[in-house]
């Protein structure tokens, strides 16, 4: 993590294993990013970014778990998501990364997309072991 | 079983308007539906009413672009109407731009635009 969740409630779990799964993940973080009063351009960000990833953990990862929630640094509020999976991992971070790229039957605008789109972005993965990929997007 | 989107039908326009927030699933549904729709109603437009959609990921407007390139493909033409401006900012930062998309700001100047363009295109 980048941030510690905020100090007064836990984050929220989802499973990621359905296609419906990836609605929940969406409405998880748009109530969470309203709360954290984002602005309306920055919470429509947030949750585009947030379904790229959760697509991403089912069909690339075959399906994980995300935890999202409120987070402070330095007296900053923000919304975090975190997307985790024990898939086959990215063997090459940077070829992931690109424009274009894609390894499924994408438009390979998923990672890169996903981070244009938010404040911080954290890619964590192993071959073999898994994914684990950390946004956030803080409040103005 | 996941949900389908009505299609419906004004003259030889098909209209869809998406009023919640679809499944993947019922994304690529959609895409099917109104290919089968523009030929066996033999449309000449397709408006896609997007007004209450939030969010617009990467499938989603790929969607968009398909349909839009699938009803090319059977003589009709697409337009996408009621895209926010929150949507539009965040689809051209994902890397999106939807270039072959023909847009309109509401539905009305999306039903002008496709009657304009059968005018021109066709004089009846």
């Amino acid at each position: 993590m980048t941030a510690a969740w905020a100090a007064d409630e836990e984050p929220q779990t989802q499973n990621i294993a359905h296609n419906d799964d990836v609605v929940r993940a969406r409405q998880q973080v748009r109530t969470l990013a309203q709360r954290c009063r984002l602005s309306l351009v920055d919470q429509t960000k947030f949750i585009t970014a947030a379904s790229e990833l959760a697509r991403n953990t089912l069909v690339y990862g075959g399906g994980g778990e995300l935890r999202s929630g409120l987070v402070e640094r330095e007296g900053r509020r923000g919304v975090a998501a975190v997307f985790e999976d024990s898939g086959p991992g990215i063997p090459d971070i940077d070829l992931a990364m690109t424009d274009g790229w894609t390894s499924g039957g994408g438009l390979g605008l998923g990672l890169s997309g996903a981070r244009r789109l938010v404040d911080d972005f954290v890619l964590d993965t192993e071959v073999g072991r898994g994914t684990t990929v950390t946004i956030v997007k803080w409040a103005r | 079983m996941s949900e389908r989107v009505p299609v419906l039908r004004i003259g030889d326009i098909l209209l869809v308007s998406i009023q919640v927030d679809l499944e993947d699933q019922a994304v690529l549904n959609l895409q099917e539906d109104l290919a089968d729709q523009i030929v066996t109603r033999a449309a000449r437009g397709v408006v896609i009413d997007i007004t209450a959609v939030e969010i617009v990921d990467s499938f989603v407007g790929r969607m968009l672009a398909t349909i839009a390139s699938i009803s090319r493909l059977l003589d009709a033409e697409t337009v996408v109407v009621g895209m926010r401006p929150a949507v539009a900012i965040t689809l051209v930062e994902l890397g999106l731009s939807l270039g072959g998309v023909r847009t309109a700001l509401d539905l009305e100047k999306g039903l002008a635009l496709l009657r304009r363009s059968a005018s021109g295109a066709d004089p009846r």
